[in-house]
Parts: C-alpha cells; sequence; structure tokens
C-alpha cells in the first residue's frame, strides 16, 4: 500500500517522523539504538552486512544504512535522533551529518548558520514557493 | 500551600552541554550564546525556587522507538544523567520530588490528562542543558526537579492547546499541595530549527521573536498554531515549542516579562529564553 499523502508531505527537503514512517522504520531506529552499547559498535563494524541482519530491515533500507545516505535512511522510516548515532559511531560530529543531508560542505554549512541559517523564503512549500502556512 | 512563583523558558541544544563539558564557553562563539544567560543565573537565584517542573523531551536515550509515551512523569527520588554516546555528561544526579510528583500524578489524570508515570528513567541534555543554562555548574543542583517528559519526536506530538491545557491542570495539582513551595516551571526545546534532511539549518527568527511575544502577553493566540504551521514556517524540528506553552499555561494569563535573551545560532539551533514571573506571587 503506498504511503498516504500528508499536508506536510508539501514542506521541502522534510521527511517527517510520522507513525506510518515510525512503523515504517523500526528495523533501522533499532539498529541505531543498538549502537549505544560498545559491544555492537564493535560488532557492526566487524561486518556490517552481517550484522543488519540482526533486525528486520528491507534490502533498501540495508543498502541506506551501507551507504550511509542519511536522507534515504529518514525516507524509508529512520529518525534523526537514532540516524545521529549511526553517525556519532562513523566519529562525525552533528553538524558533519546535518552538511551531508544539505548536499553542502561542513565549512558552507558552517558559515550558512552563522550567517543566521537558511531562509525560509523560498523554502515553505513544494507547491507554491511563497506560501506562508 | 504550595504556588508557582515562576515560569522560564530556554533551549536545549546539546552542543551548549559538550561546550561546558569540553570548557569552550570562553571561546568568542559560544561568549555570545553564554553571555545572555548570565543575568538568567542571578534572576533564578533570587526566585528562590524550591522545586522546578522541568519540561523536556528525550531523544532516544531514556525512551526508544519501543515506547513512546506522550506526556510521562517522572516519579522517582533521582535521575542519573544518561549515557548519549560520549559518556554521561559530568553534571550533577538530578533529584526528584517523589511525594509531589505522585501528588502530580494523581491529581492531573484525574483532570483527564493520562500521564506515564516512570520510576526509573535517566535524563539527557534535553534537561541537564537548561539547567546548567539556570544555574552553572554547581556540585549538586540547588532544588529538586520533577521531570514531565514529552513526545516532541514522534509525528503528532500533543496539540499546543493540549500543553497549554496540561500547564493549567499542573498549576491545580500544585496549588493543592499543602507544604509551602515556590516552583518554577521550566519549559526546554526549539526555538526555529530544522536538524534532518535537504532543508536542514532552517531559521526564522521573525517566527521566534513573535512567538516570544505572544508567549509573554497573548499565550492563547499560540495554543492555535497547527503543528504544520511550526514545521512550515520554523522548521521540522522547531515543533519543541509546544513544550513552552505547557509552562505558560501553568502560569497566570497576565504575568510579567522579566528578562528575554536570543540569539542565532548554537550549532543548527536557535537559541531563545524568556523568563515570566507571576504577579501575585511576589
Amino acid at each position: 500500500m503506498p504511503r498516504k499523502e500528508q499536508e506536510y508531505d508539501d514542506i521541502p527537503g522534510t521527511f517527517v517522523f510520522d507513525a506510518e514512517r515510525s512503523r515504517q522504520g523500526y528495523g533501522i531506529n533499532m539498529f541505531c539504538m543498538s549502537l549505544m552499547k560498545d559491544e555492537n559498535r564493535k560488532a557492526f563494524r566487524a561486518n556490517e552486512a552481517q550484522y543488519l541482519k540482526r533486525f528486520p530491515l528491507t534490502p533498501e533500507q540495508a543498502q541506506a544504512i551501507l551507504d550511509r545516505d542519511y536522507n534515504r535512511m529518514l525516507e524509508l522510516g529512520g529518525n534523526i535522533y537514532y540516524t545521529a548515532k549511526l553517525g556519532a559511531t562513523d566519529g562525525h560530529s552533528f553538524q558533519h551529518l546535518a552538511a551531508l543531508m544539505t548536499g553542502m560542505t561542513q565549512e558552507s554549512y558552517a558559515a550558512m548558520m552563522l550567517a543566521g541559517g537558511r531562509s525560509v523564503e523560498g523554502n515553505r512549500s513544494k507547491k507554491g514557493g511563497a506560501k506562508r502556512g | 500551600m504550595a504556588r508557582i512563583i515562576a515560569g522560564a523558558a530556554t533551549s536545549h541544544v546539546p552542543a551548549i552541554g559538550a561546550a561546558i563539558d569540553n570548557k569552550k564557553t570562553d571561546q568568542p562563539y559560544w561568549q555570545r550564546v553564554f553571555s545572555g544567560f548570565e543575568k538568567t543565573k542571578q534572576l533564578i537565584a533570587e526566585l528562590r525556587p524550591d522545586v522546578i517542573i522541568g519540561i523536556y523531551n528525550d531523544h532516544a536515550t531514556a525512551f526508544s522507538v519501543e515506547v513512546v509515551p506522550t506526556f510521562a512523569l517522572g516519579c522517582a527520588p533521582e535521575f542519573p544523567p544518561a549515557d548519549e554516546g560520549w559518556g554521561p555528561r559530568p553534571v550533577p544526579v538530578v533529584k526528584g520530588h517523589p511525594e509531589l510528583a505522585a501528588h502530580i500524578a494523581q491529581s492531573v489524570i484525574l483532570d483527564e490528562f493520562d500521564l506515564t508515570i516512570v520510576n526509573r528513567m535517566e535524563v539527557d541534555h534535553g534537561l541537564t542543558v537548561p539547567l546548567n543554562l539556570l544555574f552553572g555548574s554547581p556540585q549538586q543542583w540547588p532544588c529538586p526537579v520533577i521531570p514531565l517528559a514529552v513526545n516532541v519526536v514522534l509525528y503528532p506530538p500533543p496539540t499546543g492547546h493540549r500543553c497549554f491545557m496540561l500547564g493549567r491542570a499542573l498549576r491545580k495539582a500544585i496549588e493543592s499541595w499543602p507544604q509551602d513551595l515556590r516552583v518554577l516551571v521550566l519549559g526546554t526545546g526549539g526555538m526555529s530549527h530544522q536538524i534532518s534532511g535537504p532543508r536542514a539549518g532552517l531559521i526564522n527568527s521573525e517566527f521566534d521573536k513573535a512567538f516570544l511575544d505572544n508567549l509573554s502577553r497573548d499565550p492563547k493566540k499560540l495554543t492555535q498554531i497547527p503543528h504544520l504551521q511550526y514545521m512550515r514556517e520554523a522548521g521540522a524540528e522547531a515543533i519543541e515549542l509546544v513544550m513552552w506553552l505547557i509552562m505558560r499555561g501553568a502560569l497566570d494569563d497576565q504575568v510579567d516579562e522579566v528578562y528575554r535573551f536570543y540569539t542565532v545560532p548554537a550549532s543548527n539551533t536557535a537559541v531563545g529564553h524568556i523568563i515570566l514571573e507571576n504577579r501575585r506571587g511576589k
């Protein structure tokens, strides 16, 4: 069954972690949660694909994790507070992940934040760029 | 009887905690943030709270996707700082007030807010960073803190209106506690930010400033903001601001705004902070 379209799907560049994505992404998020334990981080690093078999993941979800495709993980039901644990396991700062998801270098992302962040102008709606919520 | 003397709200950015823990607070970037909380420490000390109700959200720490309570009240005697992947933050254990918490649970649930009661819980930066901003880095937190964890991670969080009305019910519960206690209600999270997806980095200072203005003077207006508007205008994670409305609902309709601070950014987030006092509480 295809995902039911929600009004917040109109927000550009945003995957809202709703109840449906939570159901779909349970395996991704429980995998990420497991990385809070050092023994699990070691087992994952030793053989990533093998370790992922411990969790109920679709082939697409497993591939997104192996590829470190953070946007795809969000789209398939991952949540940022969970996927950040994978980033931390890889030794990345949160800002590194944020830059990665936006397709910017970390340097230019950090400069954008210092300059006041990403403007909402033109970023409100896929259908109408300037529409107010 | 116990009474609510004031409310405070502040963002709870994890990088602020990391700056404290790694002793980077003197760096110019962080001075800009921390200088805004110097006055706070003095004002909070003058308010002399006996108990704090600490409204925050857990970030995949104490709760995972296995269990997602909408409102969870910490009724334990103490709440240790959690290991969020870099070892537990070097901050004091949060001491609760189990007797008052049990009373609040009983009162609020019969007032038709179905709280989850939590008797064992570790607390993450969502609660401990705001305590640092109010009190600095003491050996022990100066008063007990009753944590109230709100789900704002899995959509949908409770509505702003529901949060405001929970604040009202909290107030009723506190005011029916026989012992004289000065209670401070602390809302945390926000302000505008988005930390996920290609739109990450979104900040909307205009939205934030209007939110602060209305929080002081016309909070009922804020209770009408739909979730879609928070996410669209101020970023997916700005929806945390509903937690500030629990704090505001616990205060008088008319309050004195005694302090406000706003700066962009701390890491990926707009930092907002406000202290509101009940007039009759003085």
